[in-house]
């Protein structure tokens, strides 16, 4: 077995914890937008609160990256790649942190109340305004489903890693020890 | 298969990544990839994406077109009604109102919620007529609508929308889709099918039920002395947390007149909105927000229901209309009267057509903003409610 050095404890728990929410959202949000059922209401209740906590935790994540740097590509990695793997992640990043605020931003310019619970709402962040919110709806399904395939393309990744290079990439996110 | 030992050197080498680079394959090695195994679990990644994918493209409906989405029910309103771009696809043709909610502090034994607290909230609200066409010629059957936003302090908004019937013609977001479509006029003879409309009907007693009430209902002279319900039901939550569950009505203070079915605005198209216009710009014109408390065994989660006379009634304080405003400036417009926009206090109760309201809502909500640019002026223009209501 190849020894590839693993990420740091604080980042895998930051990863994990973060995977299932964000899969989670990426279906609430293709499944509310075209649900007219008593779901509905629920995803939707669902789905302001838990962008809250992706963006926190996003930022959270940020700073951990600096403090716990993660460790480097296997050398064999080849250039395009490497290159995949480093663009991906900028953009699973980017997106992580863009889209709740897009979310945000959204509801703000369409003076929905941005729920959390109960009693608890986020301040608007934009002013009132009709077009201003149907560019930034639009917008916040076009970068759902570019973290879709972002999405995908960092689990076949994983998967391409784990089960046919084998170069020890996998394990070093997928350990528990 | 990568030899390992290779890579130990690689690792080794202190300038590993340069000396190595001319040695590496530029993609991946096809010898990887071509042992019977290696194919195999090549072939169990690409098949776990393709659920992946799958499973995303179920949830968002795209493998089942006959799934009803919000995206048919927009279809729906766009066959009944044609493109009407910027304009609600229901309840399209209105006029914005504002004005206050005086609490009479009586409905805090019910809800906890801040709007109830004695005292006055600003409101921002919408008379409409029920369908999609925003020139449609005012008719005393349409039904009518009222839509209030309250704006307590603190944010913590309620928002309404309530129509002069007693009960709603369908219980599910189905049901509703299916009368739309049954009611759809046939383009070769401009007429719903009465095939189609008998066969909705049959299938769905309790619209017949229901339809039968709503046609008993007394329909007023306007706009001002009509009675509107919430027909959907709610709980109002207290302090304590206990639940009640509620159904409420706007009760006009104005004296009820029955419509005198007479032309006497012929040649008006807008005579219940002018009235509306008139009537206010004379006089700020009130209802009283009744809410009406249901017993345990009330039907909460079907509208066609009514409930039994002789409930207990609450008188939660009175809504008081002071201005008119057209669509055009009003500030009304850029707002969805969504029913679940609620504060803690106030909150659904299992009617699913609640859910299907706030989701279709928000559809024809996102789908006028985008249409901002191209959207027509309304049937009620500015200088028509500038004139006092005369057109």
């Amino acid at each position: 077995m190849i020894t590839q050095a693993r990420f740091p404890a604080a980042s895998r728990l930051l990863h994990w914890m973060m995977a299932p929410m964000i899969v989670a959202m990426l279906f609430i949000g293709v499944g509310m937008a075209a649900s007219v059922s008593a779901r509905y209401d629920l995803l939707v209740s669902i789905h302001r609160p838990l962008g809250v906590a992706i963006f926190v935790l996003c930022v959270v994540r940020i700073v951990n990256r600096f403090i716990n740097p993660p460790p480097e590509l296997p050398d064999t990695l080849p250039f395009l790649q490497r290159f995949a793997a480093k663009a991906s992640h900028i953009v699973l990043y980017a997106l992580m942190l863009i889209m709740p605020l897009v979310g945000w931003g959204m509801l703000s310019a369409a003076r929905y109340p941005i729920v959390l619970y109960g009693p608890l709402r986020l301040p608007p962040i934009l002013p009132h305004d009709l077009t201003l919110y149907a560019w930034l709806r639009d917008l916040h399904t076009i970068l759902a489903y570019l973290l879709f395939a972002t999405f995908l393309a960092h689990f076949g990744a994983a998967l391409f890693h784990g089960l046919i290079r084998r170069d020890g990439v996998f394990g070093s996110m997928a350990s528990w020890r | 298969m990568i030899p390992a030992k290779k890579i130990e050197r690689n690792r080794n080498n202190p300038n590993g990544r340069k000396s190595t680079w001319n040695m590496k394959p530029f993609w991946f090695r096809a010898a990887l990839v071509t042992s019977p195994g290696a194919l195999v679990r090549l072939g169990a990644i690409g098949a776990v994406m393709l659920s992946v994918a799958g499973a995303f493209a179920f949830a968002g409906g795209w493998l089942s077109p006959s799934r009803l989405t919000q995206d048919r029910m927009m279809a729906a309103f766009r066959d009944a009604n044609g493109t009407h771009a910027g304009f609600r696809r229901n309840h399209a043709k209105g006029v914005c109102v504002t004005g206050w909610f005086e609490s009479s502090g009586q409905a805090v034994e019910l809800s906890k919620a801040a709007v109830f607290k004695p005292g006055r909230v600003p409101v921002v609200g919408r008379f409409a007529l029920a369908g999609g066409m925003p020139f449609q010629t005012d008719a005393p059957a349409t039904v009518r609508s009222m839509a209030l936003r309250l704006l307590p302090p603190g944010g913590e908004e309620w928002r309404t929308g309530m129509n002069n019937i007693p009960v709603f013609p369908v219980n599910s977001a189905h049901g509703f889709y299916e009368q739309l479509v049954a009611f759809t006029p046939d383009p070769a003879t401009g007429k719903p099918d009465p095939a189609r409309m008998k066969a909705f009907l049959a299938a769905h007693p309790e619209t017949v039920h229901a339809l039968a009430l709503i046609k008993k209902r007394q329909v007023t002279s306007g706009f001002a002395n009509s009675t509107f319900n919430s027909l959907n039901a709610f709980r109002f939550v207290d302090a304590a947390g206990a639940p009640t569950l509620v159904r409420w009505s706007t009760v006009p203070v104005q004296s009820v007149a029955a419509d005198s079915a007479e032309p006497s605005a012929a040649g008006d198209k807008n005579y219940l909105f002018d009235d509306l216009i008139a009537q206010i710009a004379q006089h700020p014109q009130q209802w009283r927000l009744i809410v009406t408390i249901g017993h345990a065994d009330d039907p909460t989660n079907d509208a066609t229901l009514p409930w039994p006379e002789g409930r207990r009634q609450i008188d939660a304080g009175t809504v008081t209309i002071d201005q008119a405003s057209s669509e055009d400036s009003g500030r009304c417009t850029a707002v969805n009267y969504d029913p679940l926009v609620l504060p803690s206090g106030i909150e659904p109760s299992d009617d699913p057509l609640l859910s299907a309201r706030s989701a279709v809502y928000a559809r024809s909500f996102t789908l006028r903003a985008g249409e901002e640019h191209e959207k027509r002026p309304s049937a009620v223009t500015a200088q028509e409610v500038q004139a006092g209501g005369r057109p």
